[in-house]
């Protein structure tokens, strides 16, 4: 369209109900988000006494560092990035390990040993037969628990297998092949360097979906404060806090670790969030090329 | 066997040999296939027997319909359905349409940083934690929230949203609403941009305002888009998240987010009966398998457009 040209009114009321409708779904979205960081950084009284709305009143980083130095909580942390850290790692080993092999068409069985993968995408065993394994197995209440089992995602690995598929010719194998390469040799020196969107969009997704939001795992298989990560740590405190409170019988000390237990938990919501908000407005254009790898039927 | 057969086995052979390092690459993701996810497949049996911790999967002794039985006949059968169904259809029908319309304003709007930012804002909730969301929703409507200051601030007096059993369901819904419009919207954006720019250029010369293009030119391109999306969502509407429910659960609204994953859960973690816990388990599945395919055949019918 022709950018000088006058837009006609109904065009014009058009673009206003446009722009006023995007304004309040961005506004929506963010009110509470900036309710609970104006929250955390609030001073305790002020929280309680309901006076913060999106800025923060009597601003003090005290509560952070009162929660940072909660030993439950500095745990949960370590134990998330260790979790995180080496389990992205398998992910990724993994994932490419079962997704090259299956993005070859001359590989023997490659549709039977794909449908093998997808179907348990529609059909799963469920919560306590998976559960039964995993006692069965001695997993119960180790670090293994939140590595082994989330090792990859079917999902992941067919988005693998769809970008190695359209992105690497055919023909690249089979002149690989004639020159003496092995199908290891070609993975590690032709396919991996040519992958590393897809290797990127992997390993956000692991990272943040599989192993910083992990909560069901953790809830259904540790039990041992020492094994916990941040989201557990988050969960039990939210329910906790509350029930310590009614112990205490001094009133106005129970007023003042009241209004320390409410501004504490809108900090350890923030932490539990921190760093995946911190990453995500740098890495956002590859969740979306990664939702869009996946939309594209493979 | 017939020699083509043999031909064939022949080759197939020949090529696993050749590249035998395929292979090797697939033993582990293989391995990690068959424990945890073929082996609890398997121990969907105990769904018709009774499970002993001694005698396994196998060992245990069969029982037949015993426990489908008694989990239809119990007093919290018409309850959990009910939860079950009302959710999951709640949160279809009111979960449908936001994100068509985010994406078509999105799609109209001419400011590029105004639009990227939006963009960005509207997306960032679906990368938080279902923990976080829960938390985040219990402190702002908690009783010193924000919203109970604003309530009282204007002479209403405080409501306890998280007990209310009669709120429990729009908390969930509109909640998923908040957390997922933005990602949900990036197909209908992706459908979006690929009409047809000589279609749109057409119904400009015939004379179209905006909203005559918009509903007679990018609604219709986005159709398959939404009807596929739908029976998807159908598919999983009926497994209702057990985390969310779950996290959001309390003694107070129990009657109203008692559901069968977390009745599930209940039953095999908590009291320790794993058949019939897994007999739930497996009826919510059927259900919701039958469920799909209904959707799916009606779509067909209507539309032309079906998943298979």
């Amino acid at each position: 369209m022709n950018r000088n040209q006058k837009l006609s009114p109904s065009d014009k009321a058009f673009y206003i109900v446009d722009f006023v409708f995007l304004l309040v779904s961005g506004v929506v979205v963010l009110l509470p988000l900036l309710n609970v960081l104006a929250m955390s950084l609030s001073s305790p009284n002020a929280v309680l006494a309901g006076r913060v709305y999106l800025w923060p009143k009597n601003f003090t980083l005290d509560t952070y560092l009162m929660v940072l130095r909660t030993p439950t909580i500095k745990t949960g942390y370590l134990n998330t990035f260790f979790y995180m850290i080496v389990g992205t790692c398998i992910n990724l080993f993994m994932t490419v390990c079962c997704a090259y092999p299956l993005s070859r068409r001359d590989l023997v069985g490659k549709n039977t040993i794909t449908m093998l993968f997808t179907f348990t995408m529609a059909f799963s065993g469920g919560m306590i037969p998976t559960y039964i394994v995993i006692k069965n197995l001695n997993l119960l209440d180790s670090r293994w628990v939140m590595l082994l089992p989330p090792a990859m995602t079917v999902w992941n690995m067919i988005l693998a297998r769809t970008f190695f598929q359209n992105t690497i010719p055919f023909e690249l194998y089979e002149s690989a092949e004639l020159d003496g390469a092995s199908d290891i040799r070609v993975l590690l020196s032709i396919v991996l360097p040519l992958s590393t969107p897809i290797l990127a969009v992997l390993t956000l997704f692991y990272a943040v979906s599989t192993h910083w939001n992990a909560y069901f795992n953790a809830m259904m298989y540790l039990k041992s404060q020492s094994l916990f990560n941040i989201q557990l740590v988050l969960r039990n405190t939210m329910n906790n806090i509350s029930i310590m409170m009614n112990q205490m019988n001094d009133l106005t000390q129970q007023e003042r670790s009241l209004a320390l237990a409410e501004a504490s938990k809108y900090c350890i919501i923030m932490l539990s969030m921190l760093p995946v908000m911190l990453i995500y407005p740098f890495v956002q254009k590859y969740f979306i090329k990664g939702i869009m790898i996946g939309s594209v039927k493979g | 066997m017939t020699p083509a057969r043999q031909h064939n086995w022949h080759q197939a052979r020949k090529g696993i040999k050749r590249h035998w390092q395929l292979y090797l690459l697939l033993i582990l993701p293989v391995a990690w296939l068959i424990v945890f996810k073929y082996a609890p497949m398997f121990g969907l049996q105990i769904a018709f027997k009774d499970y002993m911790m001694r005698e396994g999967f196998f060992g245990s002794p069969w029982v037949g319909l015993k426990h489908f039985k008694s989990f239809m006949s119990s007093y919290y059968f018409p309850r959990l359905i009910g939860n079950t169904v009302g959710v999951s259809l709640y949160n279809l029908i009111a979960g449908f349409f936001p994100p068509i319309l985010l994406a078509i304003a999105l799609n109209e709007c001419r400011m590029r940083f105004f639009k990227k930012s939006i963009q960005m804002i509207t997306y960032a909730p679906y990368f938080l934690s279902t923990v976080v969301v829960v938390s985040i929703l219990i402190q702002v409507l908690s009783l010193n929230g924000v919203v109970n200051t604003i309530i009282t601030a204007l002479g209403g007096s405080p409501i306890s949203f998280i007990s209310d059993p009669t709120l429990f369901k729009s908390l969930y819904v509109w909640s998923d609403i908040w957390q997922k419009t933005g990602y949900n919207s990036i197909m209908y954006i992706a459908a979006l941009a690929a009409v047809n720019p000589e279609m749109l250029e057409a119904a400009e010369i015939d004379g179209a305002n905006i909203w005559q293009r918009i509903w007679y030119v990018d609604i219709p391109s986005i159709l398959p888009t939404a009807i596929i999306m739908f029976i998807v969502n159908t598919a999983s509407a009926l497994n209702v998240g057990f985390e969310k429910v779950y996290l959001m659960q309390n003694p107070l609204n129990m009657s109203a987010s008692d559901v069968i994953s977390t009745y599930t859960y209940r039953m095999g973690l908590v009291d320790m009966n794993y058949s019939l816990a897994t007999a739930v388990n497996l009826f919510q599945s059927v259900i919701s398998f039958v469920f799909m395919l209904t959707v799916n055949r009606i779509a067909r019918k209507l539309s032309d457009i079906s998943l298979w």
